[in-house]
Parts: structure tokens; sequence; C-alpha cells
């Protein structure tokens, strides 16, 4: 927003509008910086292998009707990690009595979710993991079952400072960037 | 629109039935909620009404195919998307009762699948499925899927418009060779009766 002032009007006046175009400038750096750390950040997690171009094809659903689409798929699928490592971990808690069959069942859901949302490290932990149960290895389930609790964690983490950058990015009047991953 | 009531229909003198299809309204059906949360935001953006389900007991209810009380409130489904993996009643399952149904069996019916098995996706389409699409799902499948359900019923309205042209024809002959040539005697009686059981036919792809 351009403001006109006049020579004539009174020095306070125009003081006022001097502070607000030095703001103005300020808050254009400020989102041109955090613009420029989100698509880091963004491309790191895709390069480090967190997440795969699955998450890019969700953040193409995301618009200003729906602006926290992402944020809430990955939300649920958190959830989901949660519940489902705990059901896996209760099979596979007695030695001599592992539940096989329900525990190919919770990887097979648990792939098919982190599959969905993009979460590659995930899904890769998934496979192995169902390796594991197909040849009845337990210390390879509990070995799985443990990465994966990590993984979903770590990503958990990543993406709340991903969306706290996006949330820093609005809040300072800019756009979130399309950063697209294909 | 309800069961029974008559869609009128503009037919130009060229003959030519351009019907403007209205929303299509397709029903969901998946076990995870992350993957219904998917779908559903994927039809909505391409323009669909949509309706999720967690199981295929959930949609045969829903279709008021399950044998209760339900025959009597039928839905109007343009398209029915459904997850083969799912506790219960299997996607496969579904689609046969599907195609069993006399109300549903013109709907076409997806499978979706993370697993890429090929005696699966035959058997499948054997059974009737309109396609079968590989998860996860991306925005360009459900456009492809839109657009293939819309050139459908597209041609279905391109051959009901041609067997509505013929039989007009058809009426047209029969009543000059009998009697003293009235237009407005020919629009009256049987053709106009057979084109409103035509847009009923039409009614129920809606």
């Amino acid at each position: 927003m351009v403001l006109f002032v006049c020579f004539e009007q009174l020095s306070p006046i125009f003081l006022y509008n001097s502070v607000s175009w030095s703001t103005l400038a300020m808050n254009t750096t400020v989102v041109a910086q955090l613009q420029r750390q989100f698509q880091d950040y963004i491309v790191s997690l895709y390069q480090q292998g967190f997440l795969d171009s699955q998450f890019s094809e969700l953040r193409k659903l995301q618009d200003e009707g729906s602006p926290d689409f992402v944020s809430e798929v990955v939300s649920l699928f958190f959830d989901d990690c949660s519940k489902l490592i705990n059901t896996m971990s209760r099979s596979l808690e007695q030695p001599d009595n592992v539940d096989f069959k329900q525990l190919d069942s919770g990887v097979h859901q648990l792939k098919g979710s982190s599959s969905s949302v993009g979460a590659r490290r995930v899904k890769n932990v998934c496979i192995s993991f169902k390796e594991c149960c197909d040849v009845q290895n337990r210390e390879g389930c509990l070995r799985c079952l443990q990465q994966v609790d990590y993984e979903y964690k770590m990503l958990k983490t990543k993406l709340q400072d991903l969306f706290n950058l996006e949330q820093q990015i609005l809040q300072a009047g800019g756009t979130i960037p399309q950063v697209d991953i294909n | 629109m309800a069961v029974g009531e008559v869609m009128r229909m503009e037919i130009p003198a060229g003959g030519d039935l351009t019907v403007t299809t209205p929303e299509l309204h397709v029903l969901a059906v998946d076990d995870s909620i992350v993957d219904r949360k998917v779908i559903e935001r994927l039809l909505r953006i391409s323009s669909c009404k949509v309706t999720t389900v967690e199981s295929g007991t959930r949609a045969l209810q829903y279709l008021g195919l399950d044998g209760g009380k339900g025959a009597s409130n039928l839905k109007e489904v343009n398209l029915i998307v459904t997850d083969y993996s799912m506790p219960g009643l299997t996607g496969y399952d579904l689609l046969k009762k599907i195609k069993e149904s006399s109300a549903f069996r013109e709907v076409p019916v997806v499978i979706m699948s993370s697993e890429n098995i090929l005696p699966r996706i035959e058997e499948c389409l054997k059974e009737g499925a309109e396609e079968f699409l590989l998860k996860p799902v991306k925005l360009a499948d459900v456009k492809r899927i839109k657009q293939l359900i819309m050139r459908n019923e597209a041609e279905e309205c391109k051959t009901l418009s041609h067997s509505n042209k013929r039989k007009l024809q058809e009426d047209c002959d029969t009543s000059s060779s009998s009697s003293s040539h009235d237009d407005s005697s020919v629009n009256d009686t049987p053709s106009s009766k057979r084109m409103k059981s035509e847009s009923e036919n039409l009614s129920s792809l809606f």
C-alpha cells in the first residue's frame, strides 16, 4: 500500500507515514527471508528422503478454500501411526505368542497411509517390517517397530517446523511458495 | 432428483441432444481414514459431490442394498470408488454386489489398491470394474476417471438422442400413410410418451 503525502501536511503525520514505509520495507525483507527458509527446508526434506512426490501432490490440493488440508491429513496420519504402533507392540509382546497375522495387517495399513501422505522413510521401514512378518522373525519385527516409531516421530517434528514456517510467512503477509518436486 | 421424476430437456430443432450434466455424485469407500480424507479432497477439487464411507457394508447400507429398509430410499450415485483390501467385504465383494443389483449395476465402479497384482486387476475388470487405480491416488488419476465417466454419460445421451430421432421418423412415416398430414397429432401421442420414458432412463444416470 502506497501512501502519498502532501508536503504541506503537518510533520507528525509525515513522520508517521515514513515509519510505515520502513515497516513495509522491512516486512518485505522478512517475508522474502521466510520464503527462502521455507523453500530450502522443504527441499531438504525431499532430498533427505523424509518426503516423496506424493507429499507434493497433497500440497497441490491445498488452496485458500482449504488452507490447512496438508496439516490435517498428516495429523490424521500421525494419529494412525501412534494407534497402529501400539497395537503392533501388543502383538509382539509375548515371545511365544506373536500374532503375525494381526501384525501383518497393521503393517499393511501403516504402509498404505504413509504412502498416501508421502512419508517415504516410514513407508520404507514398513517394507522391511512386512518382510520380517512374512518369515515370522520376531526380533526383526521388534527392530522395525522401534524404527517406524522413531521415523514417524522424526517426521512429525520436521513437518511441525515446516508448518510453523508457513504460519510465519502468512502472518508476515506473504504467500507460501509453490515448490514442485516431481 | 427423486426416482420417478421426469427430467425435462430442451430439444433443439436440429435434434442434437446436449445435456448440461449436473455435478457428479461419488461414493468413496475406504477403511483408511487418511485415504478417505485424500480421496475426498481429490474428488471435491475436481468438482464432484462426495460421500465417504469406511466399509463395504456401510456402502451397501448407504445404497439401500443391504436388504434392509433402505430399498425405498434409493440414492443417486454416478460413480463408486472403492479400496480393494478392506476388512469384511472387500472392494471386489462390493463390486459384485453392485453389479448384481438392478438399481446400481449401471453405476461405474473404480477399484483402488496399493498392490499391483495382475490377477486381482483382471478379476476386477472381468467383474465389471470401470478402472483399477494404483495407490497412492493422484489428482491426474481422478481427473482422468472423471473425464471417462462424463464421456460415457455423453455417449449415453447421444445414443438416446439418435434413437429418439429414429422413433420420431418411424412415427411420421406410419401416421402420414394412414391419415392426412397433421403434425400436432404426431407430437401428442406415441412419440411424446416414448420421449418421456427415454428421459426417465436418462434421469437414472444422475
